[in-house]
């Protein structure tokens, strides 16, 4: 059997994205912890296969605003990944960065904007770093393009640029707590179809 | 009372007065909203890419601008519009992440409003009112009875075209 699209993923393979998930995000989580200088924990991963529609539906609808971060994959897995961050991630980051607290409505000045930038491309260089190690495959990531707005928007822009592939992602939902602030963190990982059998055949799973 | 039907992403839909129609949070697709004033009939489609010609299922029809845009007028037609009166308004088309690398995806918006406008003029329909291109997201609304397209944002407000 080949894998060509999303579909054909059983549940020994969504069993392995499940596992990368959850060291990928262990991995985020503790980049983010020694960024901090605080203790960061987090919960287990879910891992589910979703189509668009169902991840917006997920998070709060098309219009939820979010702090979306995208990376595209280069080397041996191409594809995209993106963080999806909400507000009070981002305020929970920032008042432990700066060192004062940032009200929950507060508008993302130019400063916290490049902070927050800088921690996500951290975390996202760390989870893309534990698949890597895993697999043996060579993953670049380019520098990530940060963008707050309406979910549906951004979301449009994976969902565009994988429409004639598939209309399926790889959906990993996780809670960051540090001291008593609780954070979801979604990250969406998008390698095309052909990455995704390499990831499997190089940690030995038949396709 | 009216009613506000909503049209999904690769999806379109066809209102009458009073009704509106509503299309949530376009990126870099295109929301074109078509407009029969004399019968006060009005379409909506939310195209995601440009052209059909990389994927001819017809189940699909709905995401491509040139055959999305066909399949709107022929639906607004049959509803009782008449062609050659149809005037469009146009919005979305947003470049939502500046730096990214890759060419043909940085520029989608831009070409998906490309394709737009070609197959307006294909079809001899005039664009009088456009709200593309940029690096925000778009709620737009669609008024049957005055043909008033509303953009909604959520970072620079909203206004009416």
């Amino acid at each position: 059997m080949a894998l060509n699209t999303y579909d054909d993923l059983n549940d020994i393979h969504i069993d392995v994205l499940r596992e990368i998930g959850n060291i990928g995000s262990g991995n985020a989580a503790s980049a983010l912890a020694s960024m901090l200088a605080r203790q960061v924990s987090i919960s287990v991963p879910i891992v589910r296969i979703l189509d668009y529609e169902q991840v917006v539906e997920e998070l709060g609808g098309p219009e939820q605003m979010i702090v979306g971060l995208l990376l595209s994959l280069e080397g041996d897995v191409k594809g995209m990944i993106m963080f999806l961050l909400h507000q009070n991630f981002a305020n929970m980051t920032l008042s432990a960065l700066m060192g004062a607290d940032v009200p929950e409505d507060a508008e993302m000045d130019e400063m916290a904007y490049s902070a927050i930038q800088e921690v996500a491309n951290i975390m996202a260089a760390s989870f893309v770093n534990a698949i890597s190690e895993m697999t043996g495959l060579t993953i670049n990531i380019t520098v990530p393009s940060m963008c707050v707005d309406m979910l549906g928007a951004i979301l449009s822009v994976p969902a565009i640029h994988y429409a004639n592939i598939s209309d399926k992602i790889v959906f990993i939902q996780d809670e960051f707590s540090s001291q008593d602030l609780h954070a979801p963190n979604h990250v969406l990982l998008i390698p095309d179809v052909e990455s995704l059998g390499k990831i499997m055949t190089n940690l030995g799973i038949e396709l | 009372m009216s009613q506000v039907i909503k049209v999904g992403i690769s999806d379109l839909n066809v209102a009458r007065s009073p009704d509106a129609l509503v299309t949530f949070a376009l990126g870099s697709c295109v929301g074109i909203c078509l407009y029969d004033r004399a019968r006060k009939i009005a379409g909506l489609s939310h195209i995601m890419l440009p052209s059909s010609t990389m994927n001819r299922d017809p189940k699909q029809a709905y995401r491509f601008a040139d055959t999305a845009i066909v399949i709107l007028v022929q639906k607004m037609v049959a509803a009782g519009a008449d062609k050659r009166r149809l005037t469009a308004k146009i919005a979305g088309g947003a470049k939502m992440f500046a730096s990214v690398s890759d060419s043909s995806l940085s520029n989608i918006g831009m070409r998906n409003v490309m394709a737009v406008k070609e197959t307006l003029l294909k079809l001899g329909i005039p664009i009088i009112a456009e709200d593309t291109g940029k690096d925000f997201g778009r709620t737009v609304y669609f008024y049957a009875e005055d043909g008033k397209m509303q953009v909604k944002s959520a970072k620079m407000g909203e206004w009416t075209l």
